[in-house]
Parts: C-alpha cells; structure tokens; sequence
C-alpha cells in the first residue's frame, strides 16, 4: 500500500473536513428551502471514503454509490462547485439540473452516480467492471451500497454473477446501522452483513470504517485481489452516520447517548488526534486548514447562489442521443 | 432476395453487427452452449466464443444491470430475454437505468443496450406466460420499442436497433421464430420509427403490429372477396411511433381500426386512438375500433384462449362495424 505519510493525513484532515462542511452547508441552506427534494448527507462516514480513495488509481479506478453520494464525486476530482450547484437544481451542476441530491455523476472523473432505488447500483458497477475486464482495462470499480441494500435481491444476483466471472470490482457496504429508520438487527436473522460472500465464495471480512487507516488497507488489498483477476471481494464498513437519514428524519429510533458515543471516535477526530500526537501539525495549523475549508465551502455556496437555473428546452435535450427525437406534446400550445 | 426463418434473420442480424463492432456482446440465458431457448443465436458461440456470447444463471434482474453497467462503460450489449414475460423481475434496471442514465446525468452517459427477446402469448402458456408489456415500455421515455412482424423487417430493425445509441426493447415472438421470409441479400437497415403499409387499400385502415398482424391479412384476403379494401399498416416501431403514416392513411380512408395483443386499458391502440382524434377528428367517419386481448389474465384452456385473443373474425366483424354494413 501506498505510505500513510504526513501528507496523506494533512490531506485527510482537510479534505474530510471539507466533506463534513459541506453538507453541514447542505443541510443549512436545505432549512433556508434552496435545495429542495430529499437530502441524505454523509456526516460520520468520510473515513470510507478518504480510506478507498487512497488505495485506489485515480487514473483509471472507477466508483458508484447509492443517493449517500454528494461528496464521493468530489474526492474523486470533480469541482465541488458543480456539485453544490447541481443541488440548488443550477444549469452549473454536474447534471445541469436535471439530478438533483441523489443524481450526481461524473463521467470525466469516474464517478458512476448518484442512484436513487435501493440496490439498484450494486449490478451496474458489477457492468462497469465486466465492461473493464471486457475491454482488458486493468481497472477496478469500488461499488458501495447501504445495509438496507444488502437486503436486495440484486446484491444477490450481483455476487453470484461476479464471482462466477471473476468481475474486477470490490462490493461494500456502508453499515452505519440503520437502514432508514430499520436498524441492521431488525432486517435480518444475522448482524453480519459481510458473512453473506460466504455464501459465493467471496473474500470477505468487517473493516473498522471509523478508521480511514483501516479502510485504506482493507481496500488496498480488495483492490489489488481484483487487478490481478481474482474477482471481487465484499467488505463490510461498520460505520455509522450523525444526522438522519435524510432530512426530515425525527431519528426516534435512536438514543442521544447512542451518536455521542460514535462521535468519540469520530474519523475527522481520529485523524487529527494523529496529526497532533506525531506532530505532524500544530493546533494553529489545523486551524489555518480549517478557515480554508470554510473559505471552499462558502465559495460553492456563493457559486450555487449566483448560478441560473437550466433553460427549459434542456429537458428535451438530454433523454435521448437521437437529437429530433419526436417527443409527445403534454398540453395544449 | 433469399427466404430465411425469423429466428435466422434475429441470429444474421446479431451475427453481422458483432462482426463489425467489438463492443458488442449478447448474454442471457441459455444463449451460447444451448444456441438459445429458440436458436435465434445459434452458431454464435462457436464464431464469437465464450466472452462474447455469455450464458447467464436464471438472474434477469441482474444481468440487465450488470449489461446496463458495461453500456455505461464502451459495451454495446444486446441482453436476450426468454421472453419478455421474465423481463418483469429486472424491468427496475430497464426504467430506472437503462432509459434514465443520460438524462438524470445531464447527458454525460448514455446506455446503448438492445433487451430483445418474445412477447405476448405463445399458445396455451397461461397467464404468467402470455402477456405483452410493449405498451409499458413505450410509456417510459427514453425507451425505443420496436416490434417486427416478418424476417425482413426483423433483421433490418435488429440492425438498427444494435446500432442506435439509446436503450431499445426489441420484441419477437415464440410462434414467429419458424415464420419464413424473402429477405435482402447483403446488408440493408431499415430506420427506428417508420411505418410500412404492407398493403395499399381504400375502404378502411388497420393498424397493427407483431405477429397479430397476421390475423388482419387473413380479414383482408376475406373482405377482399366482398369487394372491401383494407389498408395494412404495420407500425414496426411503437416508440417513436409514426402517427404521420397513420393518419396520412385515415385521411385516405377515414375509418380506422387498431389491432393489438395486448390488454385494452391503456395500450398502444388507446394512444394512437388519442392522437387520430385529435390530428384527424374531421376525416373519421365512423368511430375508431381497438381489437385487443380480454381485459382478464390469460386463460388456459383451447376454447377460453381463443375467445381471449383477437382473430381475423374479429377483424371482418369491426371493419364490416366502421363501414356500416
């Protein structure tokens, strides 16, 4: 694996910061009704993906997630503005508009969505992986999904088929204990969810995903099993998420005492306590990173705000690759 | 011109385009060692290999996912269902990714993939097995469904169809795949979206499409003989439909009738009724006809299925209907 140096951690620390910052952003101006539909932020998780982003190549690795998907895009290289801007429903955003909160892609930089039914991306990053192997591109596709999803059929199929073939991709599963407002032990006889390769044969095991050290090495070794053409391998993050669901969630199915005691091992902490013990940083300099982040943060939001929203013809314009396309009339002219 | 069966057309038609194109593959269930459930791809495994044309275990869901993945990554898949009947435990990643990647991505992916395979009844198959959902599809934008009716029309649509960079639902069925055919020698393409008049007439207007067309050539050559002449008018295509043939035809006759395998409430005949009122209400002497399936699950058994399904009877009987005889 790549050397957790200093760097990595001072990168980790501001990046996930900018991470927990911009959906705390997210959640303001969703109160202030600028973003509008459903809204599922990630806060509690970003050592996932600070881990999975430092074993894979970004030259050619590939990812996709679930609608839990607005910061994922962004460490893979895509403009935290557009992003932003996609969700105040802007003709700037990553899909000019036409997404929203659980629609965000980035073809440039690899990232294959943002998808909204539950599960239903688990098959399509199996594709992108069979269309990697097809294609002999030595690349390999992370496709992550909730613990709700695990419950799908199409994990299922998804499993069977990959390691039938052998398909270069990793399946995770970000358990961060409920699937809504379902806990992990309410949707099934077993708590785990990672023991369900078992039943494919699939390398599988539970990874510390408060940990982005953890994350990384589980990954590292997922990602280099499926380069060399042994097929996936299936990790379950036990992770676990601050806020709601989505944003009009009254969380009663947890304690207070229950967040408290995740957020004492919170990643972005873990991270700095790092920094701070080895000396990495002064408390002055993680101070200076964490005015820059509100500085980025307050930027997208700036960019999103004087953004214009999409012309109408756009919706006409994007369903098809035919370009006259003979659309029917919905009312009368 | 040479006469090839229908299942002979879809596997030339397949065969040809993974000759000229790398990036396609088919996949399904019992395509490559088995030669297709209805050896619409036989010989393929033997000329394309293993990688190419894909066996799958019994996971539509799944398998029209993981095809719709690699379309969204340089494949230009073509997924065969046994029929469209099993299409229903996968039809999510159809509706929701196949027909939806491009725009809910603002255009940066687009998903060539053709899901081809038979629809509607095939004889006394039962209600799970003898149902057609072209009018499900055709609901959904960004689908094309295309659904031929003879080996020539097969092969050139398939081409087209493989070929075209939007997600297309290609519809055959079990009881056309022995039909034979005169089909062009050398390779030919018939465009997405046109419809053909398959007979020139006067007096009336059927439209149909797929194998029920049949029943309509068999009014046609009955009420030929009482000196009524029907215009045929197979749409080929359903999305994009080609209303213009349509009524181009009914300002010719001003009577139409809508011949369609399939349940009455809301279907395809329901839309082209809509539109011929609202394009051509002036010409239309007589009320539109829709002929379709019973407005009850498929029956079993020989005498309640044949009362379930449209027949040429039923045709002579609206077009004798729309002309007041």
């Amino acid at each position: 694996m790549k050397e957790i140096t200093k760097e990595v951690y001072l990168n980790w620390y501001e990046e996930m910061s900018f991470w927990r910052k911009f959906e705390d952003k997210l959640a303001q101006v969703y109160i202030q009704q600028k973003v509008r539909g459903f809204l599922h932020l990630y806060n509690g998780q970003e050592a996932i993906l600070a881990g999975a982003l430092h074993a894979m190549d970004l030259t050619k690795d590939k990812m996709i997630t679930a609608y839990r998907n607005h910061v994922q895009p962004i460490g893979m290289g895509e403009d935290p503005k557009r992003v932003m801007a996609e969700l105040y429903g802007k003709k700037t955003g990553t899909s000019m508009g036409l997404g929203g909160s659980m629609h965000i892609f980035s073809k440039e930089h690899r990232f294959y969505g943002g998808h909204g039914i539950v599960g239903g991306q688990i098959p399509l990053g199996a594709g992108l992986a069979f269309g990697d192997k097809y294609f002999k591109r030595d690349a390999v596709t992370l496709t992550f999904f909730g613990d709700g999803a695990a419950r799908q059929g199409s994990l299922h199929e998804t499993f069977n088929m990959a390691m039938n073939w052998k398909l270069p991709v990793v399946f995770c599963v970000e358990n961060n204990g409920y699937a809504m407002g379902t806990s992990v032990k309410r949707t099934a006889n077993h708590e785990d969810i990672w023991k369900l390769g078992l039943g494919y044969e699939m390398p599988c095991g539970p990874v510390d995903a408060m940990n982005p050290v953890a994350v990384a090495e589980a990954f590292d070794e997922a990602i280099a099993r499926a380069r060399r053409g042994d097929g996936p391998t299936f990790l379950e993050l036990k992770t676990y998420r601050y806020r709601g669901h989505s944003m009009s969630d009254a969380q009663k199915y947890r304690t207070k005492d229950e967040v408290a005691e995740y957020q004492k091992i919170d990643p972005i902490t873990q991270v700095k306590d790092i920094l701070l013990e080895k000396k990495f940083a002064t408390e002055e300099e993680l101070k200076e990173i964490d005015k820059r982040v509100k500085k980025r943060v307050a930027e997208c939001e700036k960019f999103a705000d004087e953004s214009d929203f999409p012309d109408k013809e756009i919706m006409y314009d994007v369903v098809y690759e035919q370009e006259d396309y003979p659309f029917l009339a919905h009312k009368p002219e | 011109m040479k006469t090839i069966q229908f299942r002979e057309a879809v596997c030339e038609a397949m065969s040809e385009e993974m000759r000229r194109d790398e990036a396609i593959y088919l996949m399904g269930e019992e395509v490559a060692e088995y030669n297709g459930a209805y050896k619409a791809s036989k010989g393929m495994l033997d000329e394309f290999g293993a990688d190419r044309v894909i066996d799958t275990p019994i996971s539509e869901l799944g398998f029209a996912g993981i095809a719709i993945g690699s379309a969204m990554n340089g494949n230009r898949p073509i997924v065969e269902y046994m029929t469209f009947n099993f299409s229903l435990v996968g039809i999510d990643q159809i509706i929701n990714n196949a027909a939806k990647i491009r725009q809910m991505s603002g255009g940066q992916f687009n998903c060539p993939i053709v899901f081809r395979g038979p629809t509607a009844s095939a004889g006394q198959l039962g209600a799970t097995h003898s149902q057609a959902f072209e009018s499900w599809f055709a609901n959904t934008p960004g689908l094309k469904v295309i659904v031929p009716s003879n080996p020539a029309d097969a092969k050139g649509l398939l081409k087209s169809a493989i070929r075209d960079d939007d997600p297309v639902i290609f519809m055959e069925s079990e009881q056309m795949y022995g039909d034979k055919g005169e089909v062009p020698e050398g390779e030919y393409l018939i465009p997405i979206g046109v419809a053909d008049i398959k007979r020139e007439g006067t007096d009336v207007t059927i439209v149909s499409f797929g194998k029920i067309i049949k029943e309509a050539y068999t009014a046609a050559d009955e009420l030929e003989k009482e000196g009524i002449s029907c215009e045929i008018i197979d749409l080929r295509t359903v999305r994009p439909l080609d209303i213009d043939a349509v009524i181009a035809s009914v300002k010719k006759t001003n009577r139409l009738i809508i011949l369609e395998e399939a349940w009455p409430f809301g279907n395809v005949s329901t839309e082209i009724t809509y539109q011929v009122q609202e394009k051509a209400f002036d010409y239309l002497d007589a009320p539109i006809v829709k002929i379709n399936t019973a407005d009850t699950p498929a029956p079993y058994s020989p005498v309640l299925l044949k009362e379930w399904i449209p027949n040429s009877n039923d045709v002579v009987k609206a077009v004798k209907k729309v002309l007041y005889r």
